[in-house]
C-alpha cells in the first residue's frame, strides 16, 4: 500500500492511527488485571474505616499529593529515611492513588504513627510553629470546619461499587469477619457507617477538640494508619523482591 | 475619482469573500481566548511559584493554598491556552489546508463556548476543592463529561471538513492534529472511569485503585504531553513554519516516518513516571526502552522543522517570528533529549520526585509549547483581522522576556534538583543520612526565588503579547469600521 492512499483517505487516516495508538497502552495495562504477581499477597492491608476514608478525601481535596508522594522506592536512603519500600499491595484500596510524582515535602506512606496526633493538629494548623524551615501551607480551617458525614453511606456505596469490599448484606459482613477479623469487619458495615465514624472520632479524638468531629480528626485518623497496616516484621528481608 | 470608489470598494468585497470562503470568526474568538488564558494561567504559575519561596503567600486562605491552586495553574496553560491556541490553529489550518470553510458553524461555536465552560468550572472547582486528584485530569465527573461532548463536536467538525476538501491530499499538519483529537478522547475516557457519589454529588471515585490506577493515570499523564502538548502542536509547526518562513517543509518522507514513529511510541512510554515504584518493573522496562526509542522521531521532527529554513537563515535576523518558531524547535530537541535521558532507571532514580522533572516540563511547556504557539499566533492573528502587527519591536522585546525567563527557570531547576536529589541520597562516614529532608528543603530556597523571577520574566513577555495583539486587534476592529462606512457611502452615492 503506498503511503498516498492515506493521506488521500480521511477514514483511513482515521482508523490506522487509532490502530497504532491503542497498541502500546493495551500491552502494557491489560496485563497488570491478569497477571497475579502485580499485587503481592500480604496479611493486613484492609479497607478504610469511614472515618479515614473521609480523611483520604480531605487528604485529595486539599492536593496534598501535589507535595507528597505515598511511595517509598526500593532505596537505602529511603528505606532508612521511611521505612519498608512500598508494596502494591497497600494501596489496593486506594480509589484513587495517591502515589504522587513530586516530594516537595517528604513522602507520607509511612507517615502513620511516626508522630502523634498532638504533632499531627498542631503542624496541619501552623507547619512552621513546629518545623521553622517548612515552606508547608497551613491548613488551619479543618480544626474549626465540622465533617461533614451525611453522605459517608453514599460514599462507600460507591467505593462498594468500585471493588472495596464494604458490606450491604450479612453475607458480606460474614466474609469481611472471616477475610478481616470482626472487629474491622464491623468498621467496613455501610449499614453502621455513621455510628462507626462517630464512634471512632470520639474515641480516638484525634483533634484533641472532643467536642465536635472536625474536618482534622478525618485527616489526623488517615494520616496515622498510612502505612501502618503490613507488619514486616512478620516476613523475612527481601521477601517481596519476588514480586519485583 | 471612479478609480478610488473602486478600490475602496474592492477591499471590503475582498474581505466579504475571504470570510465567506473561510470561518475565520469562530478562530478569533478561540485565538483571543488563547492570550486571556495565557495571561492568567502564567499569572497563576508565577503566584503559585512565589508560594513556594515565600510560604507566607499561601495566608491560610483554603482557595488559594498552592494544593488547591497548582491544578488552577497547569489547567489554564495547558487546556486553557495551550488548548485554546490549538483550536484556533487546527480549525485554521484544516481550512487553509482543504481551502474549505469550517464544517458547520454552530458546532463550531458550540466548542468554543463548551470548552471555555468547562476550564471556568475546573477553576472554581478546584479552589472549592472538588477534585478528582488525578494530574493534569483533577476535572470532577460532570466537567468530564461536558468535556467529552465537546471533544466529539470537535472530532466531527474535523472530520466533516477533511471530508469536504478540494484537496486530494491531506496536509500533513492535519494528520497530527487528527492524531492529537483521537489520542486525547482515548486518553480522556479511560482516565476519567469513575462512580460517581450521587447524580448531583461532585465527587466520585475511581474505577480502577493502586497500581492500576497509576499506570493508567500516568499512561494518560504522560500523552497528555505526547498528543495534547507534542503531536498538536508539532500540527501547528507543520503549517506555521513552512508559511512563516515561505519555503516548502524540509523532507516531505521524513514527516511520513516522524508521523507514525511518533504516535505509536509516545503510547509505550507513561510508566517512566513510575520507575522503582510497586508498579511491576517489566512495565517500567518497556517504558525505558520506548522513551529511549522516542529521541529518534522527536529528533526528526525538529531537523524537519529547521531545516525548512535552509537557505533561508536570513530571516532569524530580520523576523521575530521566525525566531519564536525555530527557538521553539531548539527547545523541542532539547526537552526531547532530555527526557529520555531522565527515563533511564539509574538517572530516575536520582531525578523522580525533584524539581528536575519539574524544570523539564516547562523547558517542553515554556520552550517548546508557549514559543511556538507565539509565533503562531503572532502569524495568525493580523492575518485574521487583515492588518499589519501592531508591533513587530515589542514581538522582540516579548521574545528576548521569554527567552530569558526559561533560561532563569530551567537552570534554577537544574540545581534544586539535581541538589536536593544528590542530598537525599548522600550519607555520612557512618552510613548514616547526611541530611534531613528539611535540610534539602532550605536549599531548595534559593533556586525557588530565582524560579520564581524567570517565571516573572516569561509572565512580562506574556503581558507585552497581550498588549500588542489587543492593539492589533483594536486597528483591525477600526479598519473594518471604516470599510464598511465607506462601502455604504458608496452604496448611497450609487
Amino acid at each position: 500500500m503506498k503511503h498516498e492512499s492515506v493521506e488521500t483517505n480521511a477514514g483511513l487516516l482515521i482508523i490506522l492511527t487509532l490502530a497504532v495508538i491503542s497498541v502500546g497502552g493495551l500491552v502494557e495495562i491489560v496485563p497488570l488485571f491478569y497477571i497475579d504477581d502485580t499485587i503481592e499477597e500480604v496479611d493486613g492491608v484492609r479497607p478504610y474505616t469511614p472515618l479515614e476514608q473521609r480523611g483520604r478525601d480531605i487528604y485529595v481535596r486539599e492536593g496534598c499529593y501535589t507535595c507528597h508522594s505515598q511511595m517509598v522506592r526500593p532505596f537505602r536512603d529511603e528505606m532508612l529515611r521511611y521505612g519498608h519500600y512500598s508494596l502494591a499491595a497497600e494501596s489496593q484500596y486506594d480509589h484513587p492513588f495517591q502515589w504522587g510524582s513530586k516530594r516537595t515535602g517528604p513522602d507520607l506512606a509511612r507517615v502513620g504513627g511516626k508522630y502523634s496526633n498532638e504533632w499531627q493538629v498542631q503542624h496541619l494548623i501552623d507547619p512552621q510553629s513546629l518545623v521553622p524551615e517548612s515552606i508547608m501551607p497551613g491548613y488551619p480551617w479543618l480544626a474549626t470546619t465540622p465533617l461533614d458525614y451525611s453522605d459517608i453511606d453514599r460514599r462507600m456505596i460507591a467505593l462498594k461499587r468500585v471493588g472495596v469490599p464494604y458490606s450491604l448484606t450479612d453475607e458480606e459482613y460474614q466474609a469481611n469477619v472471616e477475610k478481616f477479623g470482626e472487629q474491622h469487619a464491623r468498621m467496613f458495615d455501610i449499614r453502621d457507617a455513621e455510628e462507626n465514624l462517630v464512634a471512632q472520632a470520639q474515641a480516638e479524638n484525634f483533634d484533641g477538640n472532643p467536642g465536635t468531629i472536625t474536618e482534622m480528626d478525618a485527616l489526623v485518623a488517615y494520616l496515622q494508619v498510612l502505612g501502618t497496616m503490613v507488619d514486616f516484621s512478620e516476613y523475612d528481608d527481601g521477601h517481596f523482591a519476588e514480586f519485583r | 475619482m471612479s478609480q478610488a470608489a473602486t478600490t475602496a470598494g474592492a477591499a471590503p468585497a475582498a474581505s466579504v469573500a475571504t470570510s465567506e470562503q473561510y470561518n475565520y470568526a469562530i478562530i478569533k474568538r478561540f485565538a483571543i481566548a488563547a492570550v486571556l488564558w495565557g495571561v492568567f494561567g502564567m499569572a497563576a504559575g508565577v503566584w503559585i511559584a512565589s508560594q513556594l519561596a515565600f510560604p507566607f503567600l499561601n495566608f491560610d486562605i483554603a482557595q488559594i493554598t498552592f494544593g488547591r491552586f497548582r491544578p488552577v495553574h497547569t489547567t489554564a496553560v495547558i487546556f486553557g491556552f495551550g488548548g485554546n491556541a490549538l483550536f484556533a490553529t487546527s480549525y485554521y489550518v484544516v481550512q487553509r489546508t482543504c481551502q474549505t470553510r469550517l464544517w458547520s458553524d454552530s458546532m463550531a461555536s458550540f466548542t468554543f463556548y463548551g470548552w471555555n465552560l468547562a476550564l471556568v468550572l475546573g477553576v472554581i472547582t478546584y479552589m472549592m476543592g472538588i477534585t478528582q486528584g488525578r494530574e493534569y485530569a483533577e476535572f470532577n465527573w460532570q466537567i468530564d463529561i461536558i468535556i467529552l461532548v465537546v471533544w466529539v463536536a470537535y472530532f466531527m467538525i474535523y472530520l466533516m471538513t477533511l471530508l469536504r476538501r478540494n484537496q486530494p491530499h491531506i496536509y500533513v499538519a492535519n494528520w497530527f492534529f487528527m492524531a492529537f483529537i483521537l489520542a486525547t478522547a482515548l486518553l480522556h475516557i479511560f482516565n476519567n472511569i469513575q462512580v460517581p457519589v450521587g447524580l448531583f454529588h461532585p465527587h466520585s471515585y475511581s474505577i480502577f485503585s493502586g497500581v492500576q490506577d497509576a499506570m493508567t493515570q500516568w499512561w494518560y499523564g504522560h500523552n497528555a504531553v505526547g498528543f495534547f502538548l507534542t503531536a498538536a502542536f508539532l500540527g501547528m509547526m507543520y503549517y506555521f513554519v513552512p508559511k512563516q518562513a515561505g519555503r516548502p517543509i524540509y523532507s516531505y518522507k521524513l514527516s511520513i516516518i516522524h508521523f507514525w514513529a511518533l504516535v505509536f511510541l509516545y503510547m509505550w512510554v507513561g510508566a517512566h513516571h513510575l520507575h522503582w515504584t510497586a508498579l511491576p518493573d517489566w512495565v517500567s522496562t518497556l517504558a525505558a526502552t520506548f522513551s529511549i526509542l522516542l529521541l529518534l522521531p522527536s529528533w526528526g521532527g525538529m531537523i524537519n522543522g529547521i531545516m525548512t529554513l535552509s537557505g533561508a537563515w536570513d530571516k532569524l535576523r530580520t523576523d521575530p517570528i521566525m525566531l519564536f518558531l525555530i527557538t521553539a524547535l531548539a527547545f523541542y530537541g532539547m526537552s526531547t533529549f532530555e527526557g529520555p535521558m531522565m527515563s533511564l532507571k539509574s538517572v530516575n532514580a536520582l531525578s523522580h520526585y525533584t524539581d528536575w522533572t519539574v524544570g523539564h516540563v516547562h523547558s517542553g511547556a515554556l520552550g517548546w509549547v508557549a514559543m511556538i504557539s507565539f509565533g503562531s499566533l503572532y502569524h495568525l492573528i493580523p492575518r485574521l483581522w487583515n492588518v499589519n502587527l501592531y508591533s513587530l519591536k515589542l514581538v522582540y522585546v516579548h521574545f528576548f522576556l521569554a527567552t530569558i525567563g526559561i533560561v532563569l527557570y530551567i537552570t534554577a531547576m537544574w540545581v534544586a534538583g539535581i541538589g536536593q536529589g544528590l542530598m537525599l541520597r548522600a550519607f555520612d562516614q557512618y552510613g548514616n543520612l547526611a541530611y534531613t529532608f528539611t535540610e534539602s528543603v532550605v536549599f531548595l530556597h534559593k533556586p525557588y526565588v530565582v524560579r520564581a523571577i524567570g517565571g516573572g520574566f516569561f509572565l512580562a513577555g506574556m503581558l507585552i503579547m497581550a498588549f500588542n495583539i489587543a492593539m492589533t486587534v483594536r486597528s483591525g476592529i477600526k479598519a473594518e469600521a471604516r470599510e464598511a462606512q465607506a462601502a455604504s457611502a458608496e452604496a448611497r452615492t450609487a
